[in-house]
């Protein structure tokens, strides 16, 4: 693929103590590109994740990201970034709308635009009649795709996601990749880990990481090839097993 | 700075949307006030006496009938030997016993002077002794009335008195109410601000709610005052509540401004929430918080002068104290509310919170970290 680089990492590395979480990895993602990064449990894809957007320090190597340095520019990085966390982190109680006031204030979002986007949020979960409900009441599917929509409220240049679709049904995984796709082709760069192979399977690359490194990376059409596998499943396993680390 | 006040909208939210804020801006403060100032009075009264009256003469009879009047002694018992009463201490029936020896009005008479002893349950130290101390007063003054009866006045006495005249200034009724409210006041707001304070960022820790705020382009400045700031309104709601029950149930009316009140209390609630704002950036989670926030207001609250006075205090606790920004808002409520002091008085009280208040916060804003 040939395109804008947004993110590029050279032999990006990261040390708790004696333990190498993540072991040089080096990769590059383009602009509008759906970059899946996979890996069995404790492979290091959060940590990695983390160094990219600016939460951890890395210890080695070099990553810019959005055009910014993570070492130096990290403030900068996190202006043009979204990011959705393992963990739910919408304030569950807010509402929905003032969850979205919230998110969209603090990256500067002017009062019109910010009620320009609320409406447009609200309508395109089908969310209307219930903006006043506490995010608490909503089911979990409904929570992801609303943190989703909440990540990319400001446009950024790239959203990571980490592991979105954890404990959510099919059919709202299905919608999920639709907003994935829309995010996608408004030109919003796409950086996702997940455990689902299928969803592997709707990236434009992926990574695979063993044992905090870059074992793989394709598209899942010549890692398929490469691999002699008919599905990414195969694929994953193939790698995976050869993984020392133990898994969480 | 747009930021901030997205983060003051949030933060308010959540503080009102939680249903226990009615009781703590209105039910704590009306419990605590209401109930503690009457519990935490110094004034030892229904001290039980035990009499071992050997003596069963007029003088004798008297001199209890005194005691016993004074108000502060409920007498208990009444034995025929002096192991018998102290079996009514081993009992905790009575706390002083009063003997009175065989010939005391005799001696009393005769020789002009005569003895009596007075054996006091020590376990509660302050009650024994004032216990003594009224007693010695009230037979001081019986020995003063005996005088005056069996000695004839010479026209001028050849012993030389020295009589005490009390006057007691700022408190002139001597209340333990007026004394004990603002302090106590000042205690309960320092629980629920440093409570609030210290269990906040450990909950967005928590929930994961952190992270988000970490990634986002937020100052870490700003985000320390987004925390600062509602709770530290919260807190002045919580003291107003506290000073008009003040007025309604104890009358105490400050003879100072109140606006020296809230001065002063501005710049100590940026310290106390600044301390708790700094445990919680430390606390991995809200138990660990809670516990140390306890752990410290505890610490604080008693090295504070609340219940004893600092002077009495041991040296090395007496410089602990001056590190305690508790004890600097119970002295200066004190002085505002029972000597009417002002902003001029309390300036060097007002600069020390201040250097309090930078140093908390500033440690905090520095230990938050938006990248490990």
């Amino acid at each position: 693929m040939i395109g804008e680089k947004v993110i590029s990492a050279e032999k990006l590395t990261k040390r708790f103590g004696d333990f190498t979480a993540v072991d040089h990895i080096t990769f590059d993602v383009v602009k509008g590109e759906i970059f899946g990064f996979l890996g069995a449990n404790g492979a290091g894809k959060t940590t990695a994740m983390r160094m990219l957007c600016g939460l951890s320090l890395p210890t080695l190597g070099s990553a810019m990201v959005a055009g910014f340095d993570v070492y130096r520019q990290n403030e900068l990085i996190k202006k043009n970034i979204g990011y959705m966390s393992q963990k739910f982190s919408l304030y569950e109680d807010l509402t929905i709308r003032e969850n979205i006031r919230f998110y969209a204030g603090i990256y500067g979002l002017t009062d019109d635009k910010i009620k320009e986007k609320s409406n447009l949020l609200i309508n395109r979960l089908n969310l209307a009649g219930q903006e006043k409900s506490l995010v608490r009441s909503l089911p979990l599917g409904w929570r992801q795709k609303l943190a989703f929509l909440i990540a990319i409220v400001h446009d950024p240049a790239i959203v990571f996601l980490d592991e979105p679709t954890g404990g959510v049904d099919p059919i709202t995984r299905r919608e999920f990749w639709e907003l994935i796709y829309d995010a996608s082709s408004k030109g919003i760069t796409v950086f996702v880990t997940t455990h689902y192979m299928d969803e592997a399977e709707y990236c434009h690359r992926v990574s695979i990481m063993v044992d905090g490194r870059i074992d793989a990376l394709d598209s899942p059409a010549n890692l398929m090839k490469e691999y002699a596998s008919s599905s990414m499943d195969g694929v994953f396993l193939q790698l995976a097993r050869k993984a020392l680390r133990m898994s969480d | 700075m747009r930021a901030l006040k997205f983060l003051l909208q949030k933060e308010l939210r959540q503080i009102f949307r939680d249903p226990s804020i009615f009781f703590i801006l209105f039910i704590m403060p009306m419990i605590q006030l209401m109930v503690l100032p009457l519990a935490a009075d110094y004034e030892i009264k229904n001290i039980n006496l035990g009499v071992v009256n050997h003596d069963h003469s007029g003088y004798s009879r008297k001199l209890i009938n005194k005691i016993v009047s004074s108000g502060y002694f409920r007498l208990k018992d009444y034995s025929s030997t002096f192991s018998q009463a102290l079996r009514g201490i081993e009992l905790d029936k009575t706390d002083l016993v009063l003997e009175i020896p065989a010939q005391f009005e005799r001696k009393l008479v005769k020789e002009n002077e005569s003895t009596i002893l007075v054996a006091a349950n020590a376990i509660n130290g302050v009650k024994a002794g004032l216990g003594s101390a009224y007693i010695q007063g009230i037979i001081g003054d019986f020995n003063q009335d005996v005088r005056m009866q069996w000695i004839q006045a010479p026209r001028f006495n050849p012993q030389p008195t020295i009589d005490v005249e009390y006057s007691d200034w700022y408190n002139p009724d001597m209340n333990y109410r007026d004394f004990m409210v603002p302090g106590i006041l000042v205690m309960l707001v320092t629980m629920i601000g440093s409570s609030f304070a210290s269990n906040n960022i450990v909950r967005e820790k928590e929930m994961g709610t952190i992270e988000q705020i970490n990634v986002s382009p937020i100052k870490k400045t700003q985000f320390i005052l987004g925390k600062l700031i509602p709770f530290w309104m919260l807190a002045l709601a919580v003291l107003t509540v506290g000073l008009f029950i003040a007025r309604i149930f104890y009358g105490i009316v400050p003879l100072g401004h109140y606006l020296t009140i809230y001065v002063f209390a501005s710049i100590y609630l940026l310290a106390i929430l600044g301390l708790g704002l700094l445990m919680s950036t430390y606390a991995q989670t809200q138990q660990q918080s809670m516990l140390v926030s306890f752990f410290v207001t505890m610490v604080f609250n008693l090295l504070s002068g609340l219940y004893t006075p600092i002077e009495s205090m041991p040296q090395w606790a007496q410089i602990i104290t001056r590190l305690n920004p508790v004890s600097y808002f119970i002295e200066v409520m004190r002085m505002v509310v029972l000597k009417g002091s002002g902003l001029a008085d309390i300036k060097y009280q007002i600069l020390a919170l201040l250097g309090f208040a930078v140093f908390f916060n500033g440690w905090a804003i520095v230990n938050y970290k938006k990248r490990s």
